[in-house]
């Protein structure tokens, strides 16, 4: 990749067009997956789990079902269209999501800016540089950022779509497996509450770095594939 | 800027995604993979979900488990207050209870529990999931709604079945897939016991294949049908009408 110039083509207009789309449907996929865990805030491991069984932890907040003894009083039943719209942007995500993986894999994206090599002297190095809070180089992806992305892409979100579709009766009549290779359906269940708090953890470490490289020139990147010089 | 070749290249992707959408609405109609509920804001989702599973999941079976894992503390979840005909009949030990079967049947029938039992039975160890969250394995002990639907004739053009329980504001269907499917049962026992009350007794459908809100307790009446567009608001069941979604396989 050549330095950046004045202004340089940096995010192909697919990997843009994704990036949005995803984004909208991780927003409504995080609202609408609190709004389904406030229902039954309490997580289990295991095939099995009700309030007439001990959880493996509950979190201290509302529930919306009378049936759930809290203790911080019931909130309205919003459950209904949470469900339907956090299915629906998980379509939204996953047909995105293989678009934009498809497209990376001939585009040489992958290759070229994800694939990470384990160095642990470049890692190191970037995050010293981070909390110097020095300009990171922005001609090319760092170790840290390749590790971030891959991972995300390859790891976290194929995870939190298979432990998302274990939960699902009909799903795991066909393919019975998925759910058996979890541990059971409360284990998928749990699974995918630490992997949605994962990926909040990637977005927000994400943004802050967004923020941190000069967030209107990565916005202009993100959303029309040039940056201005810094 | 945007080059011409780049916008050709656009306006072709979107024209062909704009057409494959209509190819797949088509496909999707002739063969009964959209649901009654595809209107709406959520349609499009509720429609690929149902689509997906269905060609998915037509003949597959509910996970089954050993006997070791039942549940020593299943949840009944809580339902509407009895009213007094229900107080009735469970003073009256449920003897005169009567499932109806009709609409597209060649001869309406009306069953008791006790004429229920003389038709085959089978016991299934299954998981009730709720949407909520939690779920509980029991062993369900009925008759397959299939034979009850062949012991009155169903006629070939029925598309779902619509059942009601005598909670009037409890109802709902399924396509044929999920009606003759043999995992699809009129439970009247659990757990080697009659069906307790708090778990649907004395007959609830159970409909493994999707969550807990579409096996609907204290059934009273099976319709067979080749549109829902007419029954409630059109939606299929209860649930669409509640905000929730007809199809629950997921």
């Amino acid at each position: 990749m050549s330095p950046a110039s004045s202004s340089t083509q940096r995010h192909s207009v697919v990997v843009r067009i994704t990036h949005w789309l995803i984004f909208v449907a991780f927003c409504a996929l995080l609202l609408t997956g609190v709004e389904i865990v406030l229902s039954h805030p309490r997580f289990y491991w295991g095939e099995t789990g009700n309030v007439n069984m001990q959880p493996l932890f509950s979190l201290h907040v509302a529930s919306s079902r009378g049936t759930v003894p809290t203790g911080y009083g019931v909130l309205p039943d919003q459950n209904g269209w949470s469900r339907a719209l956090h299915f629906q942007s998980a379509w939204m995500l996953v047909l995105a999501g293989m678009v934009y993986v498809l497209f990376s894999l001939g585009s040489g994206h992958v290759r070229r800016d994800l694939l990470p090599a384990l160095r642990w002297s470049e890692i190191r190095q970037v995050l010293a540089g981070y909390l110097r809070g020095e300009k990171p180089d922005r001609s090319r992806y760092n170790a840290v950022q390749r590790w971030a992305y891959f991972s995300v892409v390859f790891v976290v979100f194929p995870l939190i779509v298979w432990t998302g579709l274990a939960m699902s009766p009909g799903f795991t009549s066909a393919l019975p497996w998925s759910v058996e290779l979890l541990g059971g359906r409360q284990s998928a269940r749990t699974l995918h509450f630490f992997l949605s708090a994962a990926l909040l953890l990637f977005v927000l470490v994400h943004v802050a770095m967004v923020v941190h490289a000069g967030f209107r020139r990565k916005m202009r990147g993100m959303t029309l594939g040039e940056e201005e010089a810094a | 800027m945007i080059s011409r070749r780049k916008m050709m290249t656009m306006g072709a992707a979107g024209v062909a995604g704009i057409a494959g959408v209509a190819v797949a609405d088509r496909l999707a109609r002739r063969y009964g993979l959209v649901p009654p509920d595809s209107g709406g804001l959520y349609g499009p989702g509720e429609t690929l979900n149902y689509a997906s599973q269905r060609l998915l999941t037509r003949h597959s079976l509910a996970r089954e488990f050993p006997r070791s894992m039942i549940s020593k503390t299943p949840f009944a979840n809580e339902v509407a207050p009895f009213k007094d005909d229900f107080k009735a009949h469970m003073a009256a030990g449920f003897t005169d209870w009567k499932l109806t079967v009709d609409g597209m049947v060649a001869h309406p029938i009306s069953l008791s529990l006790a004429d229920l039992k003389t038709l085959p039975m089978r016991s299934q160890i299954t998981e009730v999931a709720c949407e909520e969250g939690w779920s509980y394995i029991a062993e369900w002990i009925g008759t397959p709604l299939h034979e009850v639907l062949k012991a009155a004739g169903v006629l070939p053009q029925a598309r779902f079945v619509v059942y009601r329980s005598m909670d009037t504001d409890w109802w709902d269907s399924v396509d044929m897939a999920d009606a003759l499917h043999s995992q699809t049962l009129l439970t009247y026992a659990m757990n080697g016991g009659d069906l307790p009350v708090g778990f649907g007794g004395p007959l609830r459908l159970r409909v493994p294949r999707q969550l807990g809100y579409k096996s609907v307790k204290f059934l009273t009446h099976i319709t067979a049908t080749d549109s829902l567009k007419k029954i409630g608001k059109g939606l299929g069941s209860a649930s669409p009408e509640g905000g929730y979604a007809w199809y629950a396989g997921i």
